[in-house]
């Protein structure tokens, strides 16, 4: 059974609309390419940092979570490395509570959305 | 009269201060996973300063305490917290 796993990137602020969705299009490629499953993305947009990183004080942050063999992990962490686009990255590999909490979370939000529409 | 301890009366009962139990309010309301991106929720358990607060201050249970020191170090890395603050609160 494949492991999942959860990664929250923060992109640079310079970046234009389209050079952002080119950013994550790349890493989601990369995900798929490695024979990960894509189970939730989010996109938290712009956010104020709580302190400068790189002398930026705002970036895009960006989360996706994902069941991936753990060869990859290693692999994906290289290429955010070298991505001069990312300020910071953190991969979390999800327990069963935090799975738990993440689909609830999910499912909740989706409920939220679902009100707006009707509304 | 009575015993000599029972001469002193009071008008109004002696109040004793009574010590508040502290609990864990992970185990109290069965919160099993701290998210780390719940930065609002974290502030919580952080001074001013953004440091750490004790266990012994917030009555987290040890096995609770650590894994909000987890998420707190994970909500630093990302700067969703500070790692050093002022006037925080």
């Amino acid at each position: 059974m494949l492991k999942q796993y959860e990664t929250v990137f923060i992109m640079t602020p310079v970046l234009s609309d389209d050079q952002m969705k080119e950013a994550v299009g790349k890493f989601k490629a990369m995900l798929a390419d490695n024979g990960a499953k894509l189970v939730h993305e989010e996109n938290w947009g712009l956010r104020k940092l709580a302190y400068p990183i790189q002398k930026k004080t705002t970036g895009f942050y960006y989360l996706l979570e994902y069941q991936a063999p753990g060869e990859m992990i290693s692999k994906l962490e290289v290429a955010f490395k070298r991505d001069e686009r990312m300020l910071r990255f953190l991969t979390v590999a999800l327990d069963k509570h935090s799975l738990a909490y993440n689909e609830k979370k999910r499912t909740k939000g989706f409920a939220k959305s679902a009100v707006k529409t009707e509304a | 009269m009575a015993s000599p301890q029972s001469e002193i009366r009071y008008l109004t009962p002696p109040t004793v201060e009574v010590k508040k139990k502290k609990y864990c309010r992970f185990k109290k309301s069965g919160i099993k996973y701290i998210d780390y991106k719940d930065a609002d929720f974290l502030l919580k358990f952080v001074n001013e300063q953004g440091k750490i607060l004790p266990r012994r201050i917030t009555g987290t249970s040890l096995k609770y305490q650590r894994k909000v020191s987890q998420a707190i170090k994970r909500a630093r890395h990302l700067s969703l917290m500070p790692y050093v603050a002022d006037m925080l609160k």
